[in-house]
């Protein structure tokens, strides 16, 4: 398959993991921020290919399991209210709430639909006038310039039946929030491709230099993930800590400006809590006016109880690298993808996920 | 610049157990056999030991062994490259019952209608059928219709059972699979499953992806007359291959061991997958089927298999260990191994 079989050349990947082994004549711990990432690493097992030295830890980029329970909880209380049609992407309907998660509020009646994109339900509310349509907008930015398409368009038309419920997330604040941590044992992150092709890579530079550590934009498959730890590696032994770019193919500096701008015009950087991890300043997009008219949270005043997140998952930890699934007592036994405790084990992107799809135990 | 984050892992309660049925109760992974085991087999089952399989034999007096099994079809689009559900509804019976080894006989047929349904396009179905029956050998002699109201179906649903022959020393089942085996596929994967997704949400490939729907008797007759010593078979539907290889690792308490470069996959469908973040051994077939042989015999049988068109595709894609737990690896092209985990809900809904 074009452009994707060359990425996951088995040549290729031989011969960057011996420039690895190579390079590397201490041990390393990075982090990949991007849940995507986890998952190919994880999936191709890319982790077992590395020397013993090389720690790879999962960080906390999968939009879904940061999104709070509190938030999830508000989502479930909305496609309950009558009238509502609920939409959203697929992994966020088995995201646990505090007593239910979407799927269980439809097999209760709530019309809660599987959408592949903010338009789709852009398009159910201009058929359907006489309903509330609602949209769940997770992601990071990312996905963040769709949905700010989506109610750009559905406020131009004057669809004031749509709504949204927004829990994007930004990155580079929850970088910074990590290596601030005290008990921070990252030394070098890969940063995700998708969001600098969006973005650019200008932000991550003070905190490369502030942090003292290297920051590679890298990509998804099996080669550009390899490239990206190369590099990283070839910049801690060195003692460098620089911003550097090992996706050129989809990213540069200044990023997609047209979708920045587009950022700035729908929403505005709020503080945002993090599942698992708690309040990061700035760290949150909010719809700004006059776009906040069609903010779901303003729309429909839910009661927004603080539910209790009790002790058993540790997907804080998971989420901030600090622990591998693995090393939680609940993995595979009382948290599993059919029950699952947290988010992590849910979501396609989530570390606990990925482990337990792909491995059992250290060995594989 | 952020505050640090003082360590306060957490976590969402536990869900309860829903009380509800989910739709990913019918997706062929781990929460439909949590389902079966739970509500269908503690009240059902009986004194019956043997491990699940795709049809079950039973002995007359006499001596013969018939297979009998029955299923539903659902499938939402109706009509979909290579098929409708009415080829559907035959095939998969008869495939079914081929998975015991049986040469299928006898069908039953079950509609349930929805007030409304065009009758055109209920004759088009009921034709499909019986043009399935014909080509593979089967006769539909005993049926059933219900109507329902508008909003109580989805148009058309259907059920079939089938009853088949077994030969005389004939015996294939999950108990039956031995250290060492070897696994072949009859064909490449998951076009039924990305054929019927393409349809539904309105995707347009370079080439149109038809779905794999067939009867596969012919090819398990062939293996059998040929004397292969088949030890097991499994229809490749409903969660694909992880699913079923999953489930027969389980079954016969073995490991099995996959090569990922040895597994046939379409372009066209692996480039789908790629596209919509599928994994195409999880995408439902509806004319494969993965066979458990004595080693000796793989080549053979990958040869038997090839001579017919339906089985072209066919390759052996792995092996059953010698030793190690009862679960499915995966050695990847790049040198890694991992594990192919069964299915936890759906991956995608109403195939067949």
């Amino acid at each position: 398959m074009k452009y994707v079989d060359e990425f996951r050349d088995p040549a290729g990947v031989a011969t960057l993991c011996s420039a690895i082994r190579r390079a590397t004549t201490r041990p390393h711990t990075l982090m990949e921020i991007c849940g995507g990432q986890t998952h190919a690493i994880i999936r191709h097992g890319l982790d077992q290919l590395l020397p013993p030295e090389l720690r790879l830890i999962h960080g906390p980029g999968c939009p879904v399991c940061v999104t709070p329970l509190e938030l999830v909880d508000a989502a479930i209380a909305i496609a309950q209210q009558p009238g509502v049609v609920f939409c959203t992407f697929g992994d966020m309907l088995r995201v646990p709430g505090s007593a239910l998660d979407l799927f269980g509020a439809r097999a209760r009646g709530a019309d809660v639909r599987m959408v592949f994109g903010p338009l789709d339900a852009v398009r159910l509310a201009a058929e359907l006038p006489e309903r509330q349509v609602v949209f769940f907008a997770v992601g990071f930015e990312t996905t963040a310039p769709a949905t700010a398409l989506a109610v750009r368009a559905a406020h131009a038309s004057g669809l004031d039946n749509f709504t949204m419920l927004v829990s994007h997330v930004r990155v580079p604040p929850a970088i910074d929030a990590l290596l601030s941590a005290p008990d921070n044992r990252v030394a070098g992150f890969l940063a995700a491709g998708h969001v600098c092709a969006v973005m650019g890579y200008h932000e991550y530079r003070p905190l490369a230099a502030h942090h003292r550590v290297p920051i590679v934009v890298t990509g998804f498959e099996p080669i550009d993930i390899l490239q990206g730890v190369l590099a990283c590696i070839e910049q801690l032994e060195a003692g460098r800590a620089e911003v550097e770019n090992r996706y050129a193919r989809a990213v540069t500096d200044a990023g997609n400006e047209a979708a920045q701008a587009l950022l700035a015009e729908v929403f505005a950087v709020c503080d945002r809590s993090w599942r698992g991890i708690g309040e990061i300043p700035g760290s949150g997009l909010a719809l700004r006016a006059p776009y906040d008219r069609h903010d779901a949270l303003q729309r429909f005043p839910i009661a927004r109880v603080r539910a209790a997140e009790p002790a058993e998952c540790i997907s804080g930890l998971v989420l901030r690298g600090a622990a591998t699934p693995h090393e939680c007592p609940a993995f595979g036994v009382r948290c599993t993808p059919e029950r699952p405790l947290g988010a992590p084990m849910v979501s396609s992107e989530g570390a606990c996920a990925a482990y337990h799809r792909y491995r059992r135990s250290d060995h594989g | 610049m952020a505050e640090p984050i003082v360590p306060s892992p957490s976590c969402p309660v536990p869900l309860r157990d829903q009380g509800r049925v989910l739709l990913a109760h019918g997706g062929g992974g781990r929460l439909m056999h949590e389902l079966l085991e739970s509500v269908f087999f503690a009240a059902l089952r009986g004194s019956a030991t043997a491990p699940a399989h795709d049809s079950s034999v039973h002995a007359l007096p006499g001596g013969a062994r018939i297979a009998f099994t029955t299923d539903s079809y659902v499938v939402h689009p109706r009509r979909f490259p290579g098929g409708d559900i009415g080829s559907l509804a035959v095939h998969g019976t008869v495939n079914d019952l081929a998975m015991s080894g049986a040469r299928p006989l006898w069908l039953s047929a079950g509609f349930v209608l929805e007030e409304g349904l065009e009758i055109a396009e209920l004759r088009e179905h009921v034709q499909s059928m019986r043009d399935a029956a014909a080509a593979a050998g089967v006769a539909i002699v005993t049926g059933d219709t219900k109507v329902v109201e508008r909003g109580k179906g989805d148009g058309l649903y259907v059920n079939t059972a089938g009853i088949g022959l077994v030969p005389d020393g004939v015996t294939i089942a999950p108990d039956r699979i031995r250290a060492g085996d070897a696994v072949l596929v009859s064909g490449d994967l998951g076009r039924h499953g990305i054929a019927i997704l393409a349809v539904r949400e309105g995707l347009a490939f370079e080439t149109t992806i038809e779905s794999d729907s067939a009867a596969v008797h012919g090819l398990v007759a062939t293996l059998l007359d040929a004397g292969i010593r088949v030890h097991c078979l499994r229809d490749l539907t409903r969660g694909g291959l992880a699913s079923a290889s999953n489930e027969l690792a389980a079954a016969s308490g073995l490991a099995i061991e996959l090569v990922e470069g040895s597994i046939p996959i379409a372009e066209p469908v692996r480039a789908a997958c790629e596209l919509l973040g599928l994994d195409p051994l999880y995408v439902a077939c509806e004319g494969r089927f993965a066979a458990f042989v004595h080693p000796a015999d793989a080549e053979r049988a990958v040869a038997l298999l090839r001579a017919d068109p339906l089985g072209a595709g066919a390759a052996q894609i792995g092996h059953v260990a010698a030793d190690g737990p009862a679960r499915v690896t995966l050695h990847s092209r790049l040198g890694s191994t991992r594990v192919v985990d069964m299915l936890s809900g759906e991956q995608l809904p109403r195939i067949c």
